[in-house]
């Protein structure tokens, strides 16, 4: 055993690190630098699904019934698999109309109804507050156990004020007023306060693991040896199977299980706070959706061996199974890790008291007691100004009362049946929202009496067969009436009603509640017309993703004033932040304060910002008393949403409009910067083509002179001139041929002479028309041709040019006498490929891209051509639809070639 | 309604996801056997969620959505 105060100081230690958490997370916020950004803490936050009923219990649960504690984690896995498209449709409908608990948001959804906010928070308060007892009860067995000598009785101390407890539930109370309502703001987001869960989810997980490692490995020798000895315990087979003589519906009750358990994921209020109200980015969401059920693996996988090794340990029906995670340590002497799993134990009912309080207390406020305050005026008090603080102080209250009546509900309750069952009890409480909440997403035609009628019966139901039963079972009441139903009359047994029998009680008090919430739902909604709000707030909840915010339309009309309505939300906002807002409101509409009109979107901002803080309900009344409203009747709703279908539409072809404008003035850079480039061209074109007859000319004039200035040259010298001046003449020449053949062609003038072409008879004739100068050089040409060549549809003298360019070029780059030029044709059905090969000195990799453009040589020493060979010829090959290429190592030789199709065009 | 790719693999594999968790698929994994000495009810359950959760993470991450 430990002594107290060890347990207490740690247990208060840990409570202290959470406030410093909480605490640096709200200061880092402030400074712009949030902590929960990111997917991370966002699915850890989550987490607070495990609480300290999952913590304890599971190992409770399993020790009873094997793998009946799963469906409570599978269900939330399912939801999950769902969770991208209907959690990311609760976040967007809450983050858009400023919905801040689960009660306003079904409140919202059918036309901002008072009364369905009050009686879902009615609801959760009934469901929640034995849950929340229930996290206090698990603190204090776990401290009992801690502090009290092995195989001694448990002494509950006799006084509240004896009781540690008592005082771990002020704590909490006090981080809950301290990190939930520090102020209001409109988001009601807690950055503080999730930071500080999901260091929780963190500890919990570590701490269930450690004594999951620590009995599986340590006291044990691994999970076979676990099963083994456990399959040696007869009885104990049955945990691992699933239908038994005993339980023969099991699959049903399974299903149920699964069902519970993925509504209470969607509506549980602490889910709702943390994956909806928290959100700070829905794309978060795509990965938390993996990341959250992951983590519910992570935190079941010793549940199993643990609850067995409890029963091997302590043997059947021995020792409580819902602290073997304590008592297992302990027993072997381990009590420094039996403190760490009871931490654990202790953040997972910590985490789920914050935020569920949280929570509950908001719509406690916003959804009971703010409307029931206005509805009388608020005797007085709301008449100031600045309702701020008074808003803050009776969440504050509502957070203390919660939390005390938790406490009593744990002193009362004690170990009472009522209190071991009340985690499935909550689930079923919660599940009754479904309907509704769901129905009010996806379906148009919900209405508010609907609504209110399933989530009534679906409630009195749940209580007379589920509640009430449970009560009475811990000996508060006569149990006469679950045996022999009410008065005697059998039908209306709560635990076989109208004579139902072979479910289990939950499934049982399930169906019928579902049943008939769900029946009373869809029926008084089809029974009759929706109102006019109704069907507005249906609209904008069904179809949120089709709309962006600017251009949803506005279901109001009448007149206002812009300073009544800015009063109003100083009243509720405080004066500061009403001002900032309608200034950003202004900025937003592009105007100045004084500029705004009191429209229909402006009274719409204003109530939607106050809904934030006091619910959408509360928030339509206050509306409604500064304003002078004309009442919408369905027609106006229709007129209003064909105008905003109108606007959207013309906006959308606006933006079409600017889009193809966009488009067109981006083609028109494009063409100019193509013109530009196209004029820099032709500049460096005649540069380049002056700079090739200057060259030529000079040397003309030079040597001309020459003779000219002496009438007493040698005539050998006078020859020698004369023939440098003739071949400097044929290559003007030549270069002026070239230039206009090139300005032809790329102008499209060029004349082609399409006939049928025997490309081996070409190459043979370009082959002997070059063979003098092969010869006078020394160079071998070797021609490399198929029998047959089919002929080509082409221009027969172009393609012989290209043919001689090519050889000629060769031969001016392999060295004389040990040249070889090797021209190679193969015939192919899609068209002929021809390549003329040389063992010259080769081209370099960077140079190869440049031979092709104008007047640029290959940079290899041997300066010779006009550098307009191989543009013209390329382009000749492409005219025929073809391409041309080159292969090349610098010292390997070339091997130029190109490829003319058969099909070429015309 | 639903044309988007990714929402309609989500609806999939949720379907999928329901019909393995329940009756019958569920009997399958219902035998005294054990596996590696481990029951296979256990085991099976285990493996058909881990499956579950890590299919769930790759159709996620890997569809692209535009919205």
């Amino acid at each position: 055993m430990l002594s107290t105060s060890l347990v207490i100081g740690v247990a208060f230690t840990y409570l202290l690190i959470l406030f410093a958490i909480a605490y640096s997370a709200d200061r880092a916020a402030l400074k712009g630098r949030s902590w929960i950004n990111n997917p991370w803490v966002y699915a850890l936050s989550m987490a607070v699904y495990c609480t300290a009923w999952t913590y304890f219990g599971s190992v409770g649960r399993a020790a009873n019934s094997g793998v009946w504690f799963l469906p409570i984690y599978l269900g939330p896995t399912l939801a999950m698999i769902l969770g991208w498209l209907v959690i990311r449709k609760m976040i967007r409908i809450a983050k858009t109309y400023r919905i801040t608990s689960i009660a306003d948001f079904i409140a919202s959804r059918y036309g901002k109804s008072q009364r369905l906010a009050s009686l879902v928070t009615l609801i959760t308060l009934v469901g929640i507050i034995p849950y929340l007892a229930l996290q206090l009860k698990a603190i204090a067995s776990g401290y009992q156990m801690l502090t009290t000598p092995l195989n001694s009785t448990v002494l509950y101390p006799s006084h509240w004020w004896q009781d540690s407890t008592f005082y771990i539930a002020l704590l909490l109370v006090g981080f809950t007023i301290m990190f939930g309502a520090r102020h209001l703001d409109s988001h009601e987001r807690h950055e503080g306060m999730v930071a500080a869960i999901a260091f929780e989810s963190v500890i919990k997980l570590i701490g269930f693991i450690a004594v999951g490692v620590f009995v599986t490995y340590y006291l044990f020798n691994g999970m076979s040896d676990i099963f083994r000895q456990a399959q040696a315990i007869g009885h104990l087979n049955a945990l691992f199977s699933f239908n038994t003589p005993a339980n023969p519906l099991a699959h049903i009750q399974w299903f149920s299980l699964l069902l519970l358990s993925l509504l209470s994921m969607l509506l549980l209020p602490r889910q709702f706070q943390v994956m909806v109200v928290e959100a700070v980015d829905e794309k978060h969401l795509k990965r938390a959706v993996w990341m959250f059920p992951l983590y519910l693996v992570l935190i079941n996988i010793f549940v199993l061996p643990i609850a067995l090794a409890g029963l091997i340990t302590f043997g059947v029906g021995q020792g409580n199974a819902d602290l073997f995670v304590l008592s297992l340590p302990l027993h072997s002497g381990y009590e420094w890790l039996a403190l760490l799993a009871f931490i654990g134990g202790v953040s997972a009912a910590t985490g789920m008291v914050i935020v569920e309080a949280t929570a509950v207390a908001t719509m406690l406020c916003n959804d009971l007691i703010m409307p029931w305050l206005l509805k009388r005026n608020g005797f007085g008090l709301l008449q100031c100004s600045d309702l701020t603080q008074i808003i803050l102080w009776i969440r504050r209250g509502a957070i203390l009362i919660l939390l005390l009546l938790g406490y009593v509900y744990f002193k009362v309750a004690g170990d009472a049946y009522a209190l071991v069952s009340i985690g499935l009890i909550s689930f079923a409480a919660v599940a009754q929202f479904a309907p509704s909440f769901f129905g009010g997403m996806y379906w148009k035609g919900g209405t508010e009496k609907g609504a209110w009628g399933g989530l009534l019966l679906g409630f009195v139901m749940w209580g007379y067969t589920l509640m009430l039963p449970s009560i009475a079972k811990s000996g508060w009441m006569d149990t006469s009436f679950i045996n022999e139903g009410p008065f005697g009359i059998a039908l209306l047994k709560p635990e076989q009603f109208l004579g139902l029998t072979g479910l289990d009680n939950l499934t049982h008090a399930l169906f019928w509640s579902l049943w008939l919430n769900i029946v009373a739902y869809v029926g008084m909604s089809l029974w009759k017309q929706p109102s006019a709000r109704e069907t507005s707030q249906a609209l904008l909840f069904v179809d949120v993703f089709k709309r962006k915010t600017h251009s949803a339309p506005v279901f109001w009309q009448g007149q206002a004033q812009v300073q009544d309505l800015m009063q109003l939300m100083m009243r509720f906002l405080g004066q500061d932040r009403s001002t900032l807002l309608f200034k950003q409101y202004a900025q937003y509409q592009g105007l100045t304060l004084e500029q705004l009109q009191p429209n229909a979107q402006l009274v719409h901002f204003v109530e939607t910002q106050l809904s934030g803080a006091i619910g959408s309900a509360s928030a339509r009344t206050m509306v409604e008393s500064v304003v002078d409203e004309e009442p919408l009747e369905l027609e106006d709703v229709m007129h209003i949403l064909e105008e905003a279908s109108q606007l959207r539409a013309y906006s959308k072809a606006l933006e079409e409009k600017s889009l193809s404008l966009e488009q067109a003035t981006a083609e028109l850079r494009a063409a100019n910067e193509q013109l530009k480039s196209l004029d820099h061209l032709k500049d460096d074109f005649m540069s380049s083509v002056t700079h090739e007859l200057r060259t030529p000319l000079t040397s003309i004039r030079a040597l001309t002179e020459l003779m000219l200035d002496d009438p007493d040259m040698e005539w050998e010298q006078r020859e020698q001139f004369m023939g440098i001046i003739l071949a400097e003449a044929e290559r003007l020449g030549r270069l002026v041929n070239q230039v206009l053949d090139m300005a032809k062609i790329e102008g499209g003038h060029a004349e082609w002479h399409t006939t049928d072409v025997d490309m081996k008879a070409i190459i043979h004739q370009a082959a002997t028309s070059m063979s003098a100068s092969y010869l006078e050089k020394g160079v071998s040409l070797q021609l490399k041709t198929p029998e047959t060549v089919a002929v080509l549809r082409a221009d027969a003298d172009r393609l012989l040019q290209v043919v001689l360019n090519l050889l000629s070029n060769a031969l001016k780059f392999v060295p004389s006498q040990t040249g070889q030029v090797t021209v190679a044709l193969k015939d192919a059905p899609e068209g002929i490929t021809i390549e003329v090969l040389d063992n010259g000195i080769g081209i370099a990799p960077e140079q190869q891209a440049l031979v092709f453009e104008k007047f640029r040589q290959a940079d290899n020493g041997v300066q010779q051509g006009t550098g307009l060979g191989l543009p013209i010829s390329r382009q000749i090959v492409e005219h025929f639809g073809g391409h041309m290429w080159l292969h090349s190592e610098l010292g390997q030789g070339a091997c130029f070639g190109f490829f003319l199709p058969r099909l070429a065009h015309e | 309604m639903i044309t988007k790719p990714l929402n309609q693999r989500l609806i999939g594999w949720f379907l999928l996801a329901v019909s393995l968790l329940n009756f019958p698929l569920l009997l399958l994994w219902s035998h005294s056997v054990t596996w590696g000495g481990i029951p296979l009810f256990p085991l099976g359950l285990f493996i058909v969620w881990v499956v579950l959760v890590v299919g769930l993470a790759w159709i996620i991450e890997r569809t692209p959505d535009e919205d």
